[in-house]
């Protein structure tokens, strides 16, 4: 895929609360922003497990956004926090697979704060369009496949080069 | 049948592994006689002195029982893989490398070449003036010789054969497995049938929690210690106490053995029922016992808090999937991982 027609796929897990209505928001306010992301309505950022994450990185996202309400606004009082804790986490583990920092991503943003989130997503669509794809599926899991690896020099990286 | 010709037929292999399942089966003790009077042992490598020439001589589906240990690191295991599959009724995957890749599996956080360079080159304890490598084919005066060539990336049983069951630990508790051993010979006794295909044996379907005898308050905490840094109060939960432990997000079956002598559990039981991702649950699980402060905090100083707690927390990936990497949603890491 050439640098030229790549177009980042962002999927966005928004709370009903605050975040999915600010997208809302965004819309009726007919601002423009990036078309990148693949909203999906959650109940709480706290319901969004770190398998979901990883689950959409497998499956082709190039990133995820998460977007909650601010600390001290959850509906349920203190899921924002949990999810902090777990995306603080999460992206250290996330380092070590060699999974840029800029691919996951929180933001909190309010039922009023359209043009905030909108924004938010304009600026993390630009940083991974020149991440480039992650395409994880193709460049790591099929790539696993037994090529046999014996030589250093023929090894040096069979996984996670650009598929042409 | 006890003595008689038509023993049923068991088997036992080990591909990447440390020896531990097989000393773990030896482990049941004097019940191996029941297990011998039963089944007519056709394959085991580690006890007996067959050939992968007498497997390849057996009928296809010539063995009722096959504990394959493991994980598939190289062409051989993956072959033998294929071999013991087509030849084997019922295969098994035992112990956490079979079933989910295990330590070796840890190999999917780095390269292939930084694992030669390792291991042949750059170790403190190893002499190699002549940079010498393993090669696949190496020709000699009569010939040609081969060795298995090294996969890049490090799989569980399943990602190459189809399999029945899975025995998790590791190793495998020798009062589990005897269990199992024991049900599976009664099952094929009697014409029962048998437990649904990729069914879990010798566990249950808790997490460890349930069978740790400490008390659990709910606490949360500030940071967390390796084993050397403190000594834990007696009687009390470990994680409650900055010891990582991975019980709350591994399946049980091994009676708590860790905790119960002071040391976290690693998580060798891997996933509860219907978790696919074992790591990933470890880290939510882990994620809710630390402190973020009072809530009414500064957001700046509630992050500071969090910070400074997973600061204490070395090694993630490899910690919360210790023994699940091959099974995990990601497989392994990309580029060499750590950004
Ligand atoms: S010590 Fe570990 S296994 Fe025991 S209750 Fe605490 S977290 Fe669970
Ligand atoms: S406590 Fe955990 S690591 Fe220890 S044997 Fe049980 S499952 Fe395995
Ligand atoms: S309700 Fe919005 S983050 Fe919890």
């Amino acid at each position: 895929m050439s640098e030229s027609t790549y177009e980042p796929i962002i999927i966005g897990f928004l709370c009903n609360w605050c975040s999915y209505r600010a997208a809302d928001l965004a819309g009726t306010a007919r601002l423009h922003y990036s078309i990148n992301m693949r909203p999906i309505r959650v109940m709480c950022s706290g319901r969004v497990e770190p398998d979901l994450v990883l689950a959409a990185l497998r499956n082709g996202a190039d990133g995820v956004l998460i977007a909650g309400c601010h600390p001290g606004e959850c509906h349920y009082l203190e899921g924002n926090l949990k999810t902090l804790r777990r995306y603080k986490l999460l992206k250290r583990m996330l380092a070590q697979f060699g999974i840029e920092q800029e691919r996951v991503q929180l933001v909190w943003a309010s039922a009023s704060e359209g043009s905030a989130l909108a924004n938010a997503i304009d600026r993390m669509t630009q940083e991974l369009r020149q991440l480039g794809p992650l395409r994880w599926q193709e460049t790591v899991i099929q790539r696993m496949d037994f090529q046999p690896a014996q030589r250093v020099e023929a090894i040096s990286d069979p996984v996670g080069e650009e598929v042409p | 049948m006890i003595g008689g010709e038509q023993k049923f037929k068991l088997a036992m292999y080990w591909a990447a592994s440390c020896g531990g399942c097989e000393i773990s089966v030896l482990n049941i003790g004097e019940r191996l006689l029941e297990v011998d009077a039963f089944f007519d042992i056709v394959f085991w490598p580690v006890a007996f002195d067959f050939k992968y020439s007498d497997l390849r001589a057996y009928p296809d589906g010539y063995i009722d029982l096959c504990l394959f240990n493991g994980a598939i690191v190289n062409s051989e295991n993956e072959e033998i893989a294929h071999l013991l599959r087509q030849k084997s009724k019922l295969m098994v995957a035992f112990g956490s490398c079979a079933s989910a890749g295990g330590i070796p599996a840890l190999a999917n956080l780095t390269t292939p070449s930084a694992i030669f360079q390792t291991v042949y080159l750059n170790n403190p304890s190893i002499d190699n003036p002549d940079q010498t490598l393993p090669e696949p084919t190496y020709p000699v005066q009569e010939g040609e010789l081969h060795i298995p060539t090294f996969y890049p990336t490090v799989k569980k049983l399943e990602q190459v054969v189809e399999i029945d069951y899975v025995i998790p630990g590791c190793p495998p508790e020798a009062d589990q497995i005897w269990q199992v051993l024991q049900s599976v010979i009664s099952i094929l006794q009697n014409g029962m049938p048998l437990p649904p295909k990729g069914a879990v044996l010798g566990a249950t379907d808790t997490a460890v929690c349930k069978e740790c005898v400490l008390e659990k308050h709910e606490k949360q905490i500030a940071r967390f210690y390796r084993p050397y840094e403190i000594v834990p109060e007696p009687g009390l939960c470990l994680l409650e106490q900055g010891l990582l432990c991975l019980g709350p997000a591994t399946r049980g079956g091994c009676g708590a053995l860790c905790p119960k002598v002071g040391i976290g559990c690693r998580g060798c039981y891997g996933p509860l029922d219907g978790v696919e991702d074992q790591g990933a649950r470890i880290l939510a699980a882990l994620s809710s016992v630390i402190s973020a402060g009072d809530p009414k905090d500064e957001e700046q100083e509630i992050e500071r808090k969090i910070d400074a707690a997973i600061d204490t927390l070395i090694d993630p990936a490899g910690t919360f999937y210790r023994f699940g990497m091959a099974g995990s949603l990601l497989i392994r890491a990309r580029n060499g991982g750590s950004r």
